[in-house]
């Protein structure tokens, strides 16, 4: 066979309107995602023209009824509690992996998997539920009210460590037999060659999970809302309160006109770019590795 | 391409949409278009339900965006009626009120809070920082858990303006959205303090809430109390049209302000204001 299996497929009749079909269909999936760009880019542009990017970082506090527009506290709590859930799930997330993939017997794996997927499957409101009714007072044994930096990175390492599980255990299996056979070959113990061998070989596609799992951290607002306190502040300590990009549009939008408004979706804007530069940042680290 | 001329055909439909929708739905006879305020909007759903089924071929549509947007579209023609849970501001003139309920904003503490009642400065000082622990008011030795509200919510306006404060002068530990959020944080920690609608902690302490509201002024806050205007931090919750209302929007005014929709109110958590 010497061409493509596209141009295999235009020659038929019937396929072509299959691919017609399929193309339109692609083609309004790519282009929701850039009209909401589009969209978001429209609604934030007053806010963008008239104050200027720079009044996000040098107001000097949030007051968006008055004017002011300090957006750095918001900033700060997004990167601070993904950070600290990705610091959480991460290790725990590959060590699930690695546990399904190297000790668990296959019907013991089998059923773990569909607890981390089931894991998965849980909205973002019953965690956000859970940690207000469950976690916020332990959390407030501790000293404060509960809601806070601890109880919101916590909340959210729960929420993203099934998409780090699910993809380091996915990379791990995608090491090559021969590779693990030939560890095993040389007499090394099995958490050696899980530690040593496959996981540097998965590590790769476990970052992609990482990164991927940072987007979802970034964007998740409802169970951070709940939890988190929400005071426009950056946080002195882990029990003090915060309040995440994503939390802010959601308490203010409701209720925001004209500037206020505006403000907001410029937010969300940045959210977006930062979300997106994340996407890329997945797939060049996908292509590196293939590469290699 | 034939992909990039989709892709342009879309994003033109979605620029011409965005800006026609409100006033399409305006200018047809038989829909009455409702936005505002998200405190108004459940009740106005269900008055609308009802005034729907009593009158077939009318529709009313209800669309939530705060009392500010309602206000602003009243005035605009965005919107047949606006929703407002508070009073008009400077500049806001022009509209024509027409008052659905009254809704009291009350101060609640966890059950177990031995505190019955503080006055006027006990609340300022609590708020602004100025008293820190319960100790202070005759309850125990713990730390005071400020739960304030989210800026643009009608609550946190009624509060402030009541007790005279400014929002930048509130230490708050706490900031929440809804009512809802409001009674969960405080049934949650015994050393809080919140403040949230009069209706909606009555409904959750009926439930077995372990949360107290507190009287304001030596006045119980009940909705009996705020029916009959006795509670001094209430708000009243209105309809605004630009002017005289004529046809439907008319009918369906004067159907909101009836008696027939007192159960509506009182299901939602509000008084009806005594005529």
């Amino acid at each position: 066979m010497t061409s493509s299996p596209s141009r295999a497929l235009r020659r038929s009749r019937a396929d072509g309107a299959l691919v017609a079909a399929l193309a339109a269909g692609a083609a309004t999936a790519g282009s929701i995602v850039v009209l909401i760009f589009a969209f978001v880019a429209r609604e934030a542009w007053p806010a963008l023209r008239e104050r200027g990017p720079l009044r996000f970082v040098t107001d000097e506090a949030w007051h968006p009824s008055d004017g002011e527009l300090l957006l750095l506290p918001m900033v700060a709590g997004t990167l601070l509690t993904t950070l600290g859930a990705l610091l959480l799930a991460g290790p725990l997330g590959i060590a699930s992996g690695i546990f399904a993939r190297f000790y668990a017997p296959a019907r013991a794996a089998r059923l773990y998997r569909r607890l981390v997927a089931l894991l998965a499957g849980i909205p973002s409101v019953l965690f956000g539920l859970w940690g207000l009714v469950v976690l916020v007072p332990l959390v407030a044994r501790l000293g404060g009210s509960g809601q806070g930096l601890l109880s919101a990175t916590l909340v959210l390492a729960l929420m993203i460590l099934p998409t780090v599980a699910i993809t380091a255990d996915a990379a791990l299996g995608a090491v090559p037999q021969p590779v693990l056979q030939g560890a095993a070959a040389l007499g090394l113990g099995r958490w050696t060659i899980a530690r040593r061998v496959a996981v540097p070989a998965a590590r790769s596609g476990i970052a992609t999970g990482l990164l991927l799992a940072a987007g979802r951290g970034l964007g998740e607002t409802m169970a951070v809302l709940m939890v988190a306190g929400n005071v426009v502040q950056v946080p002195d300590g882990p029990l003090a309160p915060l309040r995440t990009v994503t939390a802010n549009i959601a308490l203010e939008m409701g209720y925001a006109t004209e500037g206020h408004r505006s403000a907001l979706f410029a937010s969300g804007l940045a959210l977006m770019v930062t979300v997106g530069a994340l996407v890329v940042l997945v797939e060049w680290q996908r292509r590196r590795t293939v590469r290699a | 391409m034939a992909r990039t001329r989709i892709v342009a055909l879309l994003l033109l439909a979605v620029f011409a949409g965005g800006c026609g929708v409100g006033d399409a739905a305006a200018a047809s006879g038989a829909r009455l278009v409702l936005t505002g305020s998200s405190t108004v909007a459940p009740l106005a759903a269900e008055i609308g339900k009802r005034f729907e089924e009593l009158n077939p071929p009318a529709r009313v549509d209800v669309q939530t965006g705060g009392s500010s947007r309602g206000i602003a579209d009243a005035k605009s023609g965005a919107a047949d009626i606006g929703m407002a849970s508070r009073a008009l501001k400077d500049g806001e003139e022009g509209l024509t009120v027409f008052p659905l309920a009254r809704d009291g904003v009350a101060l609640i503490v966890h059950a177990d809070n031995p505190v019955r009642e503080l006055s006027r400065d006990e609340v300022t000082g609590v708020f602004t920082g100025r008293i820190q622990r319960w100790s202070e008011l005759g309850g125990p030795d713990s730390e005071i858990t400020v739960v304030n509200k989210a800026e643009g919510r009608a609550t946190l306006e009624v509060f402030l303006a009541h007790f005279g404060l400014d929002n930048r002068e509130v230490q708050a530990d706490v900031v929440i959205g809804d009512n809802e959020q409001g009674v969960k944080t405080v049934a949650g920690n015994r050393s809080a303090i919140g403040y949230v609608s009069v209706g909606t902690a009555e409904l959750d302490i009926a439930l077995g809430v372990p949360i107290r509201l507190l009287p304001a002024g030596g006045v119980e806050a009940s909705t009996e109390n705020v029916a009959n205007g006795t509670f001094p931090i209430a708000r009243q919750l209105s309809l605004l049209t630009p002017g005289e209302p004529s046809g439907l929007a008319r009918e369906f005014l004067t159907f909101a302000q009836s008696e027939e929709v007192h159960d509506l109110i009182a299901q939602q958590g509000f008084a009806p204001i005594a005529r």
